[in-house]
């Protein structure tokens, strides 16, 4: 049993020999490089994921922005809207109250046109009432005055009527 | 994997059953069974590398592979193979020295074969300095070249460019990332961590990888090279020199001061801390040996079960019981991967830290 706890010359030799050259090569040829390469994907994935972050509040607060343009962009709309209906219910007021005016003033010219065509139309007429009585009166007196007696009934009838006051 | 598990396990099966049809045909011959020998041959290491035995006595085959024996002895360097080795006589012969083959290990001897055996019978014959490539080493470089080549491609596939994992990275990279954040970023932190990482993916999965292959019950796997208290040695010394060699300055006041207690506690702790240095690497060493050399002892134990009681009848029980314990040896392989890593990092970690406590 003592060889089992008799190390044996030749063996720690080659087996320290080989160690050394496997951990060597290994390092060189393949620690070296899967750890870099680990390190670096760990390191990408933390920078990806900080990257993502980062994109994702400017996207939240990009959307912010744009829901905030949207609503005032509303907002001008609507005051938009309220102030042309305003100045349209303006317009139209102040145009039919001018209309009115306008109308009043036509209605009013045409009340004073027509008062005066009547006065002329009344003083004409009076005037060829005068004619006319005139014409009836003489065809009158024409025939009347053949009489005697008619003309003197007539004088006296008139005569009746003015009174010496 | 998993299919490659359940590869693996039925393979043991078959080769199991096959063993005992082998040997149950024949109990007749055999003498005696001696399972100590056996299970002592396959956990110990070899300077020949067994693939395969087949016929009996005389017509007995075997391929096996003969390793190369490197020998230093009084300045001259011998190399042959192990096929050398006298059949028979378990002598060879190089530059005019002989070497005796005897037991996993080689003597000093002379051209008869001259064994000195002290009066408890161990041959007290001097050895040549053995730098043998002995099967385990062979079972090391088979790992390494795996290894190698599988986190070479694992790493080519990270080309700077940002893809998901694919095919073998995927399967990689978890346990990668398992031991770069929970055992070193946890033990000894991530700034510091980075210096010892390399090291400590670099020895889990060696061990694991080692493990593994000592699983396999055929060529060219079977080796208890984690089981092996050189290979144990080497590591845990490297963990122990990695650790004392950082070691901060509040880590050696700690040590060798213990500020804050009064002085008679002081006398008993600082000597119990210096102590605590060196027992820290040889539970390291000794945790890694027992559990993996207890493995194999276990299933080689439930194996030779059939041949100590002769009869083919209780194989089923034999593989019912092997296939239980590799299951269990899967799950130690890693775990005893991951506890020497851990404890690594502990080490490390404790030793590296700069705030007072």
């Amino acid at each position: 049993m003592d060889f089992l706890l008799t190390p044996d010359p030749g063996l720690v030799f080659w087996t320290t020999l080989t160690f050394g050259i496997l951990a060597f090569v290994l390092k060189k040829f393949a620690w070296g490089p899967i750890l870099d390469a680990l390190k670096f994907r760990e390191e990408t994935i933390e920078h990806s994921l900080q990257a993502a972050e980062r994109a994702k509040t400017e996207v939240e607060d990009l959307a912010k922005l744009r829901q905030e343009m949207i609503d005032s962009a509303k907002n001008e709309r609507d005051e938009l809207l309220k102030e042309t209906r305003e100045l349209k219910d303006k317009i139209l007021s102040e145009a039919r109250s001018e209309a009115q005016l306008e109308a009043n003033k036509m209605i009013e010219s045409a009340r004073k046109q027509i008062k005066a065509e009547k006065l002329i139309a009344i003083k004409d007429l009076k005037k060829q009432v005068a004619v006319m009585s005139i014409d009836i009166a003489s065809n009158i007196i024409e025939s009347e005055l053949k009489d005697e007696g008619k003309q003197k009934e007539i004088i006296d009838k008139y005569l009746d009527n003015v009174n010496f006051n | 994997m998993r299919r490659f598990l359940i590869f693996l396990l039925l393979v043991t099966c078959v080769f199991q059953l096959r063993a005992s049809d082998d040997k149950t045909v024949n109990h007749d011959s055999e003498e005696s069974f001696d399972p100590t020998d056996l299970i002592m041959h396959h956990i110990s290491d070899s300077h020949v590398w067994h693939v395969v035995s087949w016929g009996e006595g005389e017509h007995q085959k075997h391929i096996e592979i003969p390793l190369p024996i490197i020998l230093f002895e009084e300045g001259k360097l011998h190399l042959f193979l192990y096929s050398r080795f006298d059949h028979d006589t378990n002598i060879a012969e190089s530059k005019g020295s002989y070497f005796l083959y005897y037991h996993g290990k080689i003597y000093n001897t002379d051209s008869s074969g001259k064994i000195e055996i002290d009066p408890e019978g161990h041959i007290i014959n001097s050895k040549p300095i053995d730098f043998s490539l002995t099967r385990n080493v062979w079972s090391m470089w088979i790992s390494v070249v795996l290894i190698i080549w599988i986190f070479l491609s694992v790493a080519k596939k990270y080309n700077g460019e940002l893809v998901k994992p694919r095919g073998i990275q995927s399967l990689f990279e978890p346990i990668i990332l398992f031991v770069k954040e929970d055992i070193v970023d946890m033990q000894i932190g991530k700034e510091k961590g980075a210096k010892y990482a390399p090291y400590l993916l670099t020895v889990f999965f060696f061990i694991w990888v080692n493990n593994l292959i000592g699983l396999v019950p055929f060529f060219p796997g079977g080796s208890n090279f984690t089981g092996n208290i050189s290979v144990t040695l080497v590591l845990a010394l490297t963990t122990f020199f990695i650790t004392n060699l950082n070691g901060s300055k509040s880590y050696w006041k700690h040590t060798l001061t213990a500020p804050g207690v009064p002085f008679f506690v002081k006398v008993l702790l600082v000597p119990v801390e210096v102590i605590g240095l060196f027992t820290k690497p040889f539970a390291l060493m000794i945790r890694l040996l027992a559990n993996i050399t207890a493995g194999h002892i276990i299933i080689l134990s439930l194996i030779s079960l059939i041949f100590i009681l002769k009869t083919v009848y209780i194989s089923p029980v034999s593989i019912l019981l092997t296939m239980v314990m590799f299951m269990l040896e899967l799950l130690v392989a890693v775990l005893q991967a991951y506890i020497f890593t851990l404890l690594s990092a502990l080490f490390i970690g404790m030793a590296v830290t700069d705030e007072e406590h």
